[in-house]
């Protein structure tokens, strides 16, 4: 046979999606759904709960102990685990007893019982004995045509009957396939009887075509892995709706006892099959090397063995692991404080972030104290309190502290059940209670959670009403909660309003709940001046960062309310009266003045390039590989709190060390988040003839006729004499010019999909990654905007051809031509961007605006392009009612609905 | 006149217009304040246990209130209406050791349906009239042990649960149903046994009656009772080829516009939703009015999600009638292609 090439084993995605429009996609469920979608990410199946291949799990259920038993199951999902195999075939055990006890015991345990079932056996009285038990829709593994034609069509009748998806083997009258050829006769024979003579669904057929192990020395075996990834291939491609999984540990049986090697071939070994096109798999996730982490040396002889590269891979890869046997994977791991008290060993595992052993340890302060409380109150709280104080005298930060705050909950939720039942002992003490919501019309949270997890660590119960809260559901829930406290989050402009509204609706209904203001646009200053004075009932104070939520919190609640609010109180009025002096100093210009300023550029046939491509292009699947060249990482340590400039500041003396380890860990998620596909990156691009009219921008069609206008503002203040009044619109050549020029619009987003990921991870009480997850997504989505508007500027547009900038000129905007963001300083007016969602059709790409113009998903970023070599981006600044006036009549939009858009800037 | 006294299939009414499912029977028996003495006749003498508010009983023991409440919703303008079988399995009689009537319930029940849809088909050939075989849930589940102590253990298995459901619908069948409504499914596993039992029945009479099937989902957490979020719920029923599916009971109209909103969303199946009269007052009563759930069913309709609608617990022929009305003002959910 003629040496097969890499490209020859991967699969042709088009093809895959072409062919699977046709069926829904695989759903499964547990107590919560799991939806396969043809470009889908690689689905994980958990491969613990199995008898023959667990030794430990094996010794469990001989022994009875379903405890411990279900913690492996629990482990599993914690771990990522999308699906959960079980299996029970072992001659010395009642396999159907136990297969539905085990399956009994999981319902009952919601953490486990939300992912599907796979029930696994090679009995089918096991199997159905399984389906009889399971509410939700499982994976079967497995049935063949072993035993002929009739008993395959039989069980695959029932399967479907009992609601379930069927992993099918590659095996038939004659035995298992081990060539390729027997592989796809097989795998065509079986699915042709499933969907024609059974009905069954496409979609809810997975093939298993046999994971057979490489370097046995067997010269018959050298070809076990190419087959497998071939076979993968044709049924992907021929077998409409088809799935392919394989259990992966098989691959490297040669190589038992050495994991180092071991590792590094399930590694390659998926990386390979998931090009191939096997969608899902059963694997052990700590058995598993980061692909790009394997040694090249290593890697090169693994997939010398895995793709039959040279006679002598076996021989080099035996030899290579002969080298590295009994090396276990080297972690500089001290545990010597696993050998102090049990309070010193929480206090170590929170300041560390440590959760291997949290529930041991929590279990052990337990049963130590009279009540479960006092292991919250005391070890725990003492812990906390230690990290408090790390935190507030800079010792830590933030990543750290909510990695503290995530063992915290951990132990916390193991106490919980405990803690109802003791429950008629007394009632639980907390600092105070907390109501957190980030603001209607607003979708962002990275702040508002990091608040959340801060507080939460020092004492305060958390209510967290999540994005998008309507006013009557805060006040309704603060009043039925009895909270101490209100935060409210928001990172629009928008939010400012609704938060000014919030305040009046608290006052309307005579709370007295204080109010806390946080978030990125929000200041000390509109609070002052637009919040407080709408809420004299109770304390109104803006917040700076989430560590000082504690110390603000703490104070509200305690015995230094009255001087904070009296010092709070004063520095707003001193506020307020500042501002007043300052708007009173500014001198702005009358609207017509400021057009009269306007800026002058030339139009010409150098200024104004014709664009290599008129009108809108979509791009799908953007590979994040390339686009996270594109990332600015300093607004992304800024989201931590950690200020300074990337990438000096990874060497900075105080926070040097911390912000390594965050960029360590983003790296990592980086890096599995674009592996498995976690997120999906779209984007679309335009441009449209364009003439500026007045301080409109006309849009055409290509065949001249007016499409639509996007509606500029101007700067109105009264500048140094020679410097002009700017609007966008100035870059854009005038209507009577006689030049015929144009402009651009965006729309790219990389939140698509994340929510699936973040709910996992809040699941798990994880907030670090939750966090961590949204940071990257939002990095990602500039990034992407970034890289679209290099693409513009030198192919799409390509009026800037030859720039050659590297990342760190593009971060400082060194290229010719802007992309300003309606809604953002250059025209604060975020309802432009209706009319510019409109033009895109941004909506096929799964982008849409909130009633406050919030964009959705929320890791997205949409603006225009200005080419002109003048072009800058600027600040509007404060405009008066003339120009508001004015700007309403030309969108043919109320002038209060405008007022209220543009509050914030009005002089 | 054979083929003019055929009715046409519900699927071809459901392409056309929205049909109006009817409303509570309890609460509708309750009205007439019946005793001890309404639940039995002389074939009942053997059982010492009050049968007092074992309404299935009332197809046998009472058949002319029963044909009564059929004939209110009818005139209200129901388009289906559901049998007195709620609790007409052997499993849910075991309670009232009535296991043994379980097979004339069904028939009776299903009869007294029959004719008094039948008579308002007559009256109007154009509103075919439909009857329901109405599936309970039982009050055993399949997937929940009920000894907290004891996790692991199951009151009920699939197996006694799909030979119940499987006698239920032949009794149905035979007494003249034209679908069979599995609802207030509580626990998803309960409700994959009837559909076992119906695959089963289908193979054994050659006859396929549609099913339609409902989940309940208690409270604001969003699932079931077994657990199952919506979706979760759904994707576990699917490989049913189902008439409909939806949600009923447990909530009222308004809260449980974002569940149904999910199924409309995710499933290519028609949508059905019973919603209770509101939500139990502080003494327990239904106090919603036709009014108020016209109002709350509006958003239904305007959001285009629904293709069978009627109430739950609570509810009597005047919102039926409030619905009806409103229905017809509304064109039904499409299915894909």
């Amino acid at each position: 046979m003629d040496q097969i090439t890499i490209e020859q084993l991967v699969v042709n995605k088009e093809r895959i999606l072409a062919l699977n429009t046709q069926f829904p996609p695989l759903s499964l469920s547990g107590l919560e759904p799991l939806v396969v979608r043809p470009d889908s990410n690689f689905i994980n199946i958990g491969e613990r709960t199995n008898v023959t291949g667990s030794k430990k799990f094996l010794r469990l259920i001989k022994e009875d102990n379903y405890d411990e038993a279900l913690s492996v199951a629990r482990d599993q999902v914690e771990g990522g685990a999308q699906v959960i195999d079980i299996n029970m075939d072992e001659g010395m055990l009642e396999g159907k007893e136990a297969m539905v006890k085990f399956i009994n015991l999981v319902q009952a345990e919601p953490d486990i019982a939300r992912v599907p079932i796979m029930i696994d056996s090679s009995k089918w009285e096991i199997i159905e004995a399984g389906l009889k038990v399971a509410q939700g829709k499982c994976i079967v593994n497995s049935i063949s045509l072993k035993a002929g034609e009739s008993e395959f069509i039989q069980q695959a009748q029932l399967v479907k009957r009992y609601g379930a998806a069927v992993i099918v083997m590659a095996f038939d009258e004659a035995g298992q396939a081990d060539t390729y050829e027997r592989r796809i006769e097989i795998c065509e024979r079986s699915y042709l009887v499933l969907v024609d003579k059974v009905g069954f669904a496409p979609q809810d057929i997975i093939f298993d075509p046999n994971i057979f192990p490489v370097a046995t020395g067997m010269e018959e075996h050298r070809l076990n892995a190419i087959n497998f990834f071939r076979a993968a291939k044709w049924i992907r491609e021929n077998l409409p709706g088809a799935h392919v999984s394989g259990g992966v540990s098989n691959v490297s049986f040669s190589f038992r006892g050495n994991n180092v090697v071991r590792e590094a071939i399930h590694s390659a070994f998926l990386y390979h099959g998931i090009r191939a096109g096997m969608d899902m798999g059963i694997v052990n996730p700590t058995m598993l090397e980061v692909y790009d982490d394997i040694p090249k040396d290593l890697l090169d002889r693994v997939e010398d063995v895995l793709l039959d590269r040279r006679d002598d891979a076996t021989e080099r890869l035996l030899e290579f692991a002969e080298s590295v046997k009994g090396e276990t994977k080297k972690r500089e791991v001290d545990l010597s404080w696993r050998d102090t008290t049990v309070s010193k060993r929480l206090e170590h595992a929170l300041v560390h972030g440590i959760t291997d052993w949290i529930i041991e340890d929590t279990e052990t302060a337990r049963l130590e104290m009279n009540r479960p409380l006092e292991v919250i109150e005391g070890p725990l709280m003492d812990g906390m309190n230690v990290v408090g104080d790390l935190f507030g005298s800079g010792k830590m930060f933030l990543p750290q502290v909510v990695k503290s705050a995530r063992v915290m909950k951990k132990s916390v939720a193991y106490l919980e059940p405990y803690i109802e039942e003791d429950k008629r002992a007394g009632e639980s003490t907390t600092a105070g209670k907390v109501l957190l919501a980030t603001v209607k019309g607003d979708v962002h949270d990275i702040g508002k959670n990091i608040v959340g997890v801060v507080l939460a660590c020092n004492g305060f119960e958390i209510i967290d009403l999540g994005v998008m809260v309507p006013p009557e559901r805060i006040l309704a829930e603060a009043i039925e909660k009895n909270v101490d406290l209100i935060g409210l989050s928001g990172l629009i402009t928008p939010s400012l309003d609704e938060m000014v509204y919030v305040a009046k609706e608290l006052q309307r209904n005579h709370s007295k709940i204080p109010l806390l203001i946080g978030g990125a646009t929000t200041s000390r200053v509109h609070t002052a001046v637009k919040i407080e004075p709408e809420y004299q009932n109770a304390e109104v104070i803006h917040v700076l960062d989430a560590s000082r939520s504690v110390t603000v919190a703490g104070s509200l609640l305690g015995n230094d309310r009255k001087r904070l609010a009296t010092d709070t109180k004063a520095e707003y009025e001193r506020i307020r009266t500042h501002h007043a002096n300052k708007k009173a100093q500014k001198k702005m210009l009358s609207y017509e003045r400021a057009k009269e300023n306007k800026l002058k550029p030339e139009f010409n046939s150098e200024t104004i390039r014709v664009p290599n491509k008129l009108g809108v292009q979509v791009f799908e699947n953007v590979d994040l590989n390339e686009v996270r060249e594109y990332i600015d990482w300093t607004p992304f340590f800024r989201t931590w709190e950690l200020h300074g400039k990337y990438p000096r500041l990874l060497e900075d003396e105080i926070i040097g060390t911390e912000a390594k380890k965050l960029f360590n860990d983003a790296q990592e998620m980086l890096q599995t988040l674009i592996e498995e596909k976690w997120l999906t990156a779209k984007a679309v691009v335009g441009i449209w003839p364009a003439n500026a009219v007045g301080d409109d921008i006309e849009l055409y069609a290509e065949d001249g006729s007016l499409m639509d206008r996007f509606h500029m503002l101007r700067q109105q203040a009264q500048f140094a004499a020679s410097q002009p009044n700017l609007s966008l619109s100035d870059y854009i050549a005038p209507k009577g010019s006689g030049m015929h020029d144009f402009m651009g619009g965006f729309a790219v987003t990389t939140g698509l999909g994340i929510e699936e990921h973040t709910k996992r991870f809040e699941a798990q009480h994880d907030d670090y990654s939750a966090i961590m997850l949204k940071a990257l997504a939002d990095r990602l989505a500039e990034a992407l905007a970034e890289m679209m508007h290099q693409k513009v500027r030198k192919e799409i547009w390509g009026y800037a051809q030859s720039e050659s900038l590297e990342n760190q000129d593009l971060i400082d905007e060194k290229y010719q031509g802007i992309r300003p963001a309606p809604g953002y300083p250059a025209c604060p007016d975020h309802t432009e961007k209706p009319t510019l969602f409109k033009l895109l059709e941004a909506d096929r790409i799964g982008m849409e605006l909130t009633e406050s113009m919030a964009m959705n998903p929320a890791a997205s970023v949409s603006g225009w392009y200005f080419a002109h070599p003048e072009s800058r981006y600027f600040g509007l600044g404060k405009i008066q009612r003339d120009q508001l006036e004015d700007y309403a009549e030309r969108k043919n939009e109320d002038l209060q609905v405008m007022e209220r858009w543009l509050g914030p800037n009005l002089f | 006149m054979q083929a003019f006294m055929k009715k046409p299939d519900i699927q071809t009414q459901l392409e056309d217009r929205i049909l109006v499912l009817d409303g509570a029977m309890g609460t509708m028996i309750q009205g007439y304040g019946l005793q001890e003495v309404d639940f039995r006749t002389e074939a009942f003498n053997g059982i010492k246990k009050s049968l007092r508010g074992n309404n299935d009983l009332l197809s046998i023991t009472r058949p002319d209130v029963i044909r009564e409440i059929h004939e209110a919703y009818l005139q209200a303008g129901a388009d289906i209406i559901e049998t007195n079988t709620f609790s007409g399995t052997t499993i849910a009689q075991e309670d009232y050791e009535c296991e043994s009537f379980v097979d004339q319930i069904n028939l009776v029940s299903a009869q007294i349906a029959r004719q008094a849809a039948d008579k308002f088909t007559a009256l109007d050939s154009s509103k075919p009239r439909y009857v329901a075989g109405s599936i309970g849930p039982t009050n055993k589940t399949a997937s929940i042990s009920p000894d907290v102590n004891d996790p692991g253990f199951r009151s009920i298995t699939f197996d006694q649960l799909k030979v119940a459901f499987k006698q239920q619908m032949k009794g149905l069948q035979e007494g003249g149903v034209d679908l069979f409504l599995i609802e207030t499914v509580l626990d998803t596993l309960n409700a994959k046994a009837a559909l076992m039992a119906a695959f089963e029945l289908r193979d054994e009479t050659g006859i396929e009656l549609p099913v339609m099937l409902s989940g309940t989902i208690t409270d604001a957490s969003g699932r079931t009772l077994s657990g199952q979020t919506t979706e979760a719920f759904l994707i576990s029923i699917a490989h049913f080829p189902l008439l409909s599916v939806g949600i009923n009971c447990a909530l009222g109209a308004k809260n449980m516009l974002p569940y149904v909103k999910e199924l409309s969303r995710k499933s290519n199946f028609y949508i059905s939703a019973h919603p209770n009269a509101g939500l139990p007052n502080e003494m327990g009563e239904y106090d919603e009015s036709p009014e108020m759930m016209q109002d709350q069913i509006r958003e239904f309709l305007d959001q285009g999600l629904m293709n069978i609608i009627g109430g739950c617990c609570g509810s009597t022929p005047d919102h039926i009638r409030s619905i009806a009305e409103l229905c017809a003002k509304y064109e039904p959910r499409k299915l894909n292609e």
